[in-house]
């Protein structure tokens, strides 16, 4: 007779499950960082290579130190934390000084990430709240760019301004195309490939656009919130450059937007779940970001936009949660009832 | 421009419909093998508790020999369906037991005396709705599928109730289980039958046979069958696509007829009748030779069990022998589930009786089924995209774990089906389902204080 001897494991349905899990997710969301950080080994040398390092280095043993000392389990095994530190790296010129990336991602871990308890629970993404205070903390520094390939020179760096910088001269205009001829941007290929200025992560669209297809392939997230994000940038840059497509070209490809609707709009934590709500998500980043690029005294408005979004994520979520199957609306009830 | 408006629609609809279930590997090993009848087990225990409904009273005593197909065990509630002997042999215990499902029931231990000797069958007389309903009262059928609901209740359809179409469930979305397909193949004529039979007597226009399209030789053989059928253009045959929960009631209703069921409404509310293949199949050989409902087909799999077969079981066979006729455990198996690996429960030891509506008994070995450690939610929102009803598992969870009743009720959790493929696909390895049962039984415990 067949037996069971020992005790047999005995819980609740379903007893399979899917192979993936949040180290997976993380790992892939690394692997699609890597040819960002391969590009910008190339463009600024060696040094973006050891600013990440230091980044994710400090970032992970300040994860580990404080679920520590706040006595919660080890979280460093999910990768959550070498995220992080990616891509607080990426949001960084490659002449920041070491000490103030670790300021960064203390920031960055210790309070936007485990005071509000970890993995999961931040309400605002922990990468751009580090950069966002060292922007703050140390305007000078974080405007420190490098032209490209100008380590290779044997001189000291070369800095240079971004294209959005230069950009604001622009806005103004009253011809624009006349006034970005005259502004001297790198050409649209150069834009594409990433021999510009900027951040680490943020120059070579080609790379970031691979990443994009990676995740969206692995199926890690849905092509949804950046998609719809640059494209109403575009359509935005559009309507203020009066159907100018190359003004509209520059602005998608300069500065952070490409990294920022890729990596950190669609952080799962800090985005709406359901399709609806991402969309709506997506364009307020895209309308906020057009917005402060404009009008706004900064060049930049990629990392202030998604801190906003990520705010109001809660409130969208409210409004958008879909009603369960077959459920038919309220609204649509009432008319009903007033009919008959 | 007419055209690109077209795919646009179409995209949308491709990006919305596309939302819900998950696709899992089908591992239907025994999609090949023929249902066998197992060798008469030396003894039966026929629990009085077969499924959903009131418990059977024995009508038996001890000492009594039965015939197979003899009446044992029977009922005055509604919900409920009579009892019938599996084997021919001696009354040899009633006792009390408990069944695989954790429940307690008492049970009529029969045991035989080799013969099968089964009792006199009469065909019934079926005339018109009512006469159809009482007879499959009569022969003790419950829902084949898994959840044992009496069949005669599902067809006892209330007079204001249009009903324009039956639907014949034949997905079988579950991994591993093959039954179905068997029935199918094997089975047809009968399955055809019952259709018959059913859509005559209870007036429903429309037969659709619904069939996930994995199952490309099923497909065919209904096909055929269908068309040469005197019925015409009555009975479809329709191909669906292979995901998982495409054979829950909802699902299906909404794949062959594109309507949605509200939450806490039945299948007649929204015009449609949904049979199992298997139960239905029973229907068109009961209707034809009135023998009773003592035996059913069940798939034995799972990488523990030396041979996998598809068997034919009587009610009330122990586990642990047909474990013995499929060759016994390769090695002592980690987990036994009973049913499919995705709505089927784990069970504590395969010292059980078999019931009415067992279709799929498996046992895996150590290390075998992927169990994920529980780690913090990421909200990726997986849950939500995975659930076919449209719930957001994770909110669900949330709302549990800080006793949210108002926000609970209106999250829907009442709806879950409990169909798993929230905790399938959540990276977070969360027992979501657990989450689920436990949000109703709040939300109920609510209800009933009021």
């Amino acid at each position: 007779m067949s037996e069971v001897t020992k005790k047999l494991v005995v819980s609740a349905s379903p007893h399979f499950r899917s192979k993936t899990t949040t180290t997976s997710i993380m790992l892939d969301v690394i692997i699609a960082m890597i040819p960002a950080l391969v590009a910008s080994v190339i463009l600024f040398g060696y040094r973006s290579l050891v600013l990440t390092v230091v980044s994710v280095i400090s970032c992970v043993v300040f994860e580990y130190l404080s679920r520590k000392v706040m006595k919660r389990h080890n979280t460093i095994g999910d990768l959550s934390a070498v995220v992080t530190g990616m891509l607080l790296a990426f949001n960084l010129p490659s002449t920041m000084p070491y000490w103030m990336v670790i300021i960064g991602a203390f920031v960055a871990i210790v309070i936007a990430k485990q005071f509000f308890g970890g993995i999961g629970n931040n309400f605002v993404n922990p990468a751009l709240i580090g950069r966002i205070v060292l922007m703050a903390s140390y305007p000078s520094q974080i405007g420190n760019f490098v032209a490209p390939f100008s380590h290779r020179g044997g001189v000291d760096a070369v800095t240079t301004a971004t294209p959005l910088a230069q950009m604001t001269s622009v806005y103004s205009a009253e011809n624009i195309g006349t006034a970005i001829d005259a502004a001297g941007f790198p050409s649209l290929l150069d834009m594409f490939l990433g021999v510009k200025g900027g951040c680490l992560g943020e120059v070579c669209i080609l790379a970031l656009v691979i990443g994009f297809v990676y995740l969206v392939v692995r199926k890690v997230i849905s092509p949804v919130i950046p998609l719809v994000y640059v494209g109403t940038v575009a359509v935005a840059m559009l309507i203020a450059g009066k159907g100018d497509f190359t003004f509209m070209a520059y602005q998608v490809m300069a500065g952070g937007l490409v990294l920022g609707a890729v990596f950190m709009a669609t952080d799962y934590t800090t985005s709406p779940v359901s399709f609806k709500g991402k969309i709506i998500y997506a364009i307020g980043c895209g309308v906020l970001t057009s917005l402060i690029r404009i009008f706004g005294s900064l060049p930049e408005g990629v990392s202030f936009s998604i801190i906003i979004m990520n705010i109001l994520v809660p409130h969208i979520e409210h409004i958008t949660t879909a009603r369960p199957f077959g459920e038919v609306k309220e609204k649509k009830n009432k008319k009903e009832a007033e009919a008959k | 421009m007419r055209p690109l408006k077209i795919k646009v629609e179409g995209l949308l609809k491709a990006v919305k419909k596309g939302r819900g279930g998950v696709s899992i590997a089908h591992h239907k090993n025994t999609a090949g093998m023929r249902v066998i009848r197992i060798p008469t087990p030396p003894f039966v225990q026929i629990a009085m508790r077969q499924g959903i409904g009131a418990e059977c009273t024995p009508v038996v005593k001890v000492g009594d020999y039965v015939k197979l197909g003899q009446l044992i065990g029977d009922s005055d509630a509604y919900i409920s369906a009579p009892i019938y002997a599996s084997i021919s042999g001696t009354v040899t215990e009633i006792k009390d037991i408990k069944l695989s499902t954790g429940v307690m029931s008492k049970a009529v231990v029969i045991e035989s005396d080799g013969f099968m000797a089964p009792d006199e069958f009469v065909p019934p007389v079926v005339t018109d709705a009512k006469s159809l309903v009482a007879a499959v009262r009569k022969s003790g059928l419950v829902g084949l599928g898994g959840a044992g609901f009496p069949a005669h209740v599902k067809l006892n359809l209330p007079q204001e109730a249009k009903i324009d179409t039956l639907i014949i469930n034949a997905a079988e979305c579950e991994t591993y289980i093959t039954v179905d397909y068997r029935e199918c193949v094997e089975n047809s004529v009968n399955i055809m039958r019952g259709v018959n039979a059913v859509s005559k007597y209870l007036h429903i226009d429309n037969v659709i046979i619904a069939v996930e399209d994995n199952k490309p030789i099923a497909l065919q053989i209904l096909k055929e069958i269908a068309d040469s059928a005197t019925q015409g253009e009555k009975v479809k045959v329709m191909a669906l696509k292979s995901k998982y929960p495409q054979g829950a009631e909802k699902m299906i209703i909404q794949s062959a007829t594109g309507r949605k069921m509200p939450p806490g409404k039945l299948p007649s509310d929204v015009g449609c009748v949904v049979m199992n293949v298997a139960s239905i199949a029973f229907i068109g050989r009961y209707v034809a030779t009135g023998k009773p409902l003592v035996s059913r087909s069940m798939t034995i799999d799972g990488s523990a069990i030396k041979t996998p077969k598809n068997v034919r079981v009587p009610i009330g066979t122990m586990m642990d022998y047909i474990v013995d006729y499929c060759g016994g455990f390769v090695e002592e198996p980690e987990k036994i589930v009973c049913g499919g690996p995705m709505m089927g429960s784990a069970i504590t030891d395969i010292n059980y009786p078999i019931l009415k509506g067992n279709n799929a008994l498996l046992a895996f070995k150590k290390g075998d089924l992927s169990i994920k450690k529980e780690t913090d939610c990421i909200r990726c929102g997986r849950c939500a995209a995975a659930c076919p009803l449209n719930l957001v598992p994770t909110n669900i969870e949330k709302f549990t774990k800080i006793g949210d009743i108002p926000k609970l009720k209106h999250s829907g959790a009442l709806v879950c089906m409990e169909c798993g493929s929230c905790a399938y696909s959540c990276p977070a390895g969360k027992p979501l389902v657990q989450h689920m049962r436990l949000a109703k039984a709040k939300i109920r415990e609510e209800d009933a204080k009021k």
